[in-house]
């Protein structure tokens, strides 16, 4: 490696750093052997963590930051003054080998700008995957961002050998794409899921491999105006239309080169937070829509408490709830209680009714669920519930970060 | 009082003589003083002529003793005996029991090992040193919590089995050289492993996808505990990286709004739309060059005859001899179907012969090549080449031959043989009628010559339509 593919390398790392998706999971297991490199063992793992908190399980990467669309939130825009790279292929790949060598990365999540025609770029990023999985017997992940312009052909092909696809659409609602992506075409974006989801549950059926590991897509939220209930509402309909297997949000973050278009200000990252709190209630506890978005106001989520106790908290005649008799799903919507927890206790009290000493033992949000709970030995008295105090008493005073 | 001293690490073997004695002797874990370190009882590996029976346990209780034996908590044999004393004594299902104080401690031990185990496979860092060989040899240096280096093996062998690599920890080392897997003794930490350039663009991999507009080195500390960091290379950037990202989002937000460089982006972005294939040679390039979607392929057969014809004929995909001759329809379905043809009064070099299916989909069985159906998902897959190329061709009339061929142009499966005839392609005039595989299957001589008369006919139909 030399300096100038050092050089290429940070510039072209720096560009990816916005798509918030490192992910590496859900592939089947999988390994190299003695002649190929790697295995995947469907968990994934992180390999370091930025001081941004997020982490590292991928080498995230654009094939280059040069691109013919003019995106407003996006800083390897056209008309954007960042300085520009490009690698070839090779380049790709042998970065790649180097580093998962090394134990740095469990693969390859490979994006790229638009460069000569959308065809042109996607099949640049085929290549470096079926070099990496054919020349070099690479059974590490593979993640490509296609691109929704390119034919057809190009992104089946892309699905042959990548683990995961992601298509993003980045803006909530069809007005937004208008306003800050010219050149996108929502429907355009929409018809590639769904013909990638069709090839999907296809090869599932076939037992053929086929984008194993799903299709996932990224929102930027704070770019525009929509609220948290469209955001969610979209990511409603790709769940259950598109088979997708991962919504992520990404909440929009001040750049260099920004538009004036731009909001001056970023969105609180609260608010990504919580969109991922809403999002899991939506996947794994079976809330919809309206009754996350019924939490907070004006279809923004509350930033100051999570959405499961939001929800909570007006509806309170539900609570509260015996957790030595209450059904699955009724545990699933106490605050502080997640899914493990629920499954330790529903295991739990077939042989014991369980006391507030036991829970404690169960789950780690015992002070946020004791209010809507009933125990062996324990039920709020009065009605703790009614107290109007209670969202103050169980809110956690926010501290300011600490720097170095 | 019973003394049982196990070797120190993760003595699973001595654990599991011991618990066989003590269970046939049915001793109480009260009873049982268990001690780690000194020389075995048992001496190394050899059984005891005094062991007892196998105890059969749930495989759950197995599966958590086999990790908490990794754990350095002294008392872990102690309290894994007491377990398993009351699994066997009427309490089969403890370890649904969650809240109950044992099981609790040791799921506690059990996720304190699992995470370091994690950690283990997560923040090691191989550095690549040249190997006498001539190849690469690579070596990593770790100080896992608790006795792991056992546990971990098999997650690198499997994961870099085709290379040459070495792991050093205080509590053991393991070598692996492509084939066999050595265990050594505790290591000192080498004093120096050499990063190469991979090191240095690793780190600033690590700055550059750093946001700091999004700094919070506490997430990062939780995940990441400053223990690991001595052994990963990029870490040294953290300091400079944090303290810089205040100043570095100022910037970005008193920056004044980037004016765009002038472009011609209107030139570009109508490039952009000029990328399907403009021709039919265009198109055929691109199929020769694309990866089959089919198992078994080995090259793709293209259409033939000329584009405008007024018929366009499409079968299932090539077979055996058109795989080798790199033409469709020559096989001994091909030769019944220019008889057929001939028959009907056609000219076959009049025609646009195509298939649904680009690629020879087979089984090898010894020396033969055993034809595979295509399944409706890889003919779904293929529908894009064959819409563009009949696109191209522009025929008056598009013939089906069968039902895979059917399944490509309608996009739902037919029944050949009852709904054969003129059919609405999606966006051509169609014509279903039988392949002429299927007449080389039927048994009776009667039979066949009754199917060929039909099939013949239904081509003088479709000849008359287009």
């Amino acid at each position: 490696m030399d300096d100038a593919l050092i050089e290429k390398l940070g510039i072209l790392a720096d560009a990816a750093k916005y798509d918030a998706s490192c992910a590496s999971s859900g592939a089947k297991p999988r390994r190299g052997g003695k002649e190929g490199l790697g295995s995947t063992t469907g968990a994934g793992i992180c390999h370091a963590y930025t001081p941004d908190g997020r982490c590292v399980s991928l080498l995230k990467i654009l094939l280059t930051n040069h691109c013919l669309f003019d995106c407003v939130y996006c800083i390897n825009r056209r008309s954007s003054n960042v300085r520009r790279a490009r690698f070839t292929v090779e380049e790709v790949v042998k970065l790649t080998l180097g580093f998962y060598k090394r134990n740095c990365i469990e693969g390859l999540f490979l994006s790229s700008g638009i460069i000569r025609s959308p065809d042109h770029t996607m099949e640049q990023m085929m290549l470096v995957a079926r070099t990496l999985r054919r020349d070099h017997g690479f059974a590490g992940y593979i993640h490509l961002k296609t691109i929704p312009e390119a034919s057809p052909w190009l992104i089946e092909q892309a699905g042959l050998w990548a683990d995961r696809l992601s298509i993003n659409l980045e803006l909530p609602t069809d007005h937004s794409l208008k306003t800050f992506a010219p050149e996108k075409n929502g429907g355009t974006i929409k018809a590639v899921m769904g013909q990638v989801n069709e090839r999907i549950v296809e090869a599932k059926e076939e037992r053929r491999r086929f984008s194993p590991a799903g299709q996932s897509t990224q929102l930027i939220v704070g770019a525009d105006d929509a609220t948290d209930r469209s955001v969610l509402e979209t990511s409603g309909t790709l769940y259950q239309r598109y088979g997708l297997r991962r919504v992520y949000y990404s909440a929009f973050s001040p750049i260099p080169e920004a538009s004036s278009v731009l909001p001056v200000k970023p969105p609180p990252l609260q608010r990504e937070n919580r969109l991922y709190q809403a999002d899991w209630l939506l996947r794994y506890y079976g809330f919809t829509v309206e009754e996350i978005a019924s939490g907070g106001e004006g279809g923004m989520l509350d930033l100051g408490i999570d959405p499961k106790l939001a929800w909570a908290l007006k509806n309170r005649e539900r609570f509260p709830v015996d957790v030595n008799r209450a059904d699955r799903e009724m545990l699933l919507r106490v605050p502080g209680l997640g899914a493990r927890a629920v499954d330790k206790i529903l295991s739990a009290r077939r042989h014991t009714r369980l006391r507030m000493e036991d829970l404690g033992r169960l789950s780690n949000g015992l002070r946020r669920a004791r209010p809507f709970l009933i125990a062996a030995d324990y039920h709020p008295v009065g009605g703790l519930t009614d107290r109007l105090d209670l969202r103050q008493r169980l809110v956690t005073p926010s501290s300011q970060l600490s720097l170095f | 009082m019973r003394p049982i001293a196990l070797r120190d690490g993760a003595d699973l073997d001595g654990f599991r003589r011991a618990v066989r004695r003590l269970a046939a002797a049915r001793t109480a874990p009260e009873a049982v003083l268990w001690s780690v370190g000194a020389p075995s009882l048992f001496g190394d590996d050899a059984p005891t002529p005094d062991e007892g029976a196998p105890v059969l346990l749930p495989q759950a209780v197995g599966r958590l003793i086999e990790t908490v034996v990794c754990h350095g908590d002294p008392e872990r044999y102690a309290l894994l005996y007491r377990l398993v004393w009351r699994v066997l004594n009427g309490e089969r299902a403890l370890l649904d029991q969650h809240a109950d104080p044992l099981v609790h401690r040791l799921e506690r031990l059990n996720k304190a090992v699992r995470r370091d185990i994690h950690k283990m496979h997560a923040f090691l860092r191989f550095r690549a040193l040249p190997d006498p060989g001539g190849g690469e040899r690579y070596v990593a240096w770790f100080e896992p919590d608790h006795h792991i280096v056992e546990a971990v093996a098999p997650f690198f062998v499997e994961r870099f089995e085709s290379m040459v690599w070495t792991i050093l920890t205080p509590k053991g080392s393991l070598h692996w050289d492509r084939h066999r897997l050595m265990t050594g003794p505790p290591a000192e930490r080498p004093d120096s492993l050499a990063d190469d350039r991979f090191a240095e663009g690793w780190q600033r991999y690590y700055e550059s996808t750093f946001n700091p507009a999004r700094v919070n080195p506490t997430a990062m500390r939780a995940e990441m505990p400053q223990k690991y960091w001595a052994n990963m290379p990029e870490t040294a950037a953290i300091p400079a990286l944090v303290r810089a990202a205040p100043a570095r989002v100022q910037a970005m937000l008193e920056a004044e709004a980037a004016i765009p460089r002038r472009r011609m982006p209107e030139k570009a972005v109508a490039a952009m739309g000029r990328q399907a294939p403009d021709s039919l040679a265009d198109l055929n390039r691109l199929i020769l060059r694309s990866e089959p979607l089919v198992p078994g392929a080995t090259r793709a057969v293209l259409g033939e005859g000329t584009e405008g014809a007024a018929i366009a004929i499409v079968g299932e995909q090539p077979g055996d001899q058109e795989d080798r001759d790199g033409r469709p329809f020559v096989g001994p379905a091909g030769q019944l179907l220019t008889a057929a043809l001939e028959e009907a009064g056609i000219e076959r070099g009049g025609l646009y012969l195509t298939n649904a299916v680009k690629h020879f989909k087979f089984v090898q069985r010894g020396k033969r090549r055993i034809h595979q159906s295509p399944t409706a998902g890889e003919v779904k897959h293929y529908r894009w080449w064959l819409m563009t190329e009949l696109g191209f061709v522009r025929p008056r009339l598009v013939v089906a031959l069968g039902a895979t061929a059917a399944l490509a142009l309608t996009g739902r499966p037919v029944a050949v043989l009852r709904e054969r005839g003129p059919m609405a392609f999606d966006g051509w005039n169609g014509f279903v009628t039988v392949h002429p595989s299927y007449l080389l299957r039927l048994p009776g001589e009667e039979e066949r010559r009754r199917a060929q008369a039909d099939f013949v006919a239904d081509l003088r139909r479709a000849a008359a339509l287009a």
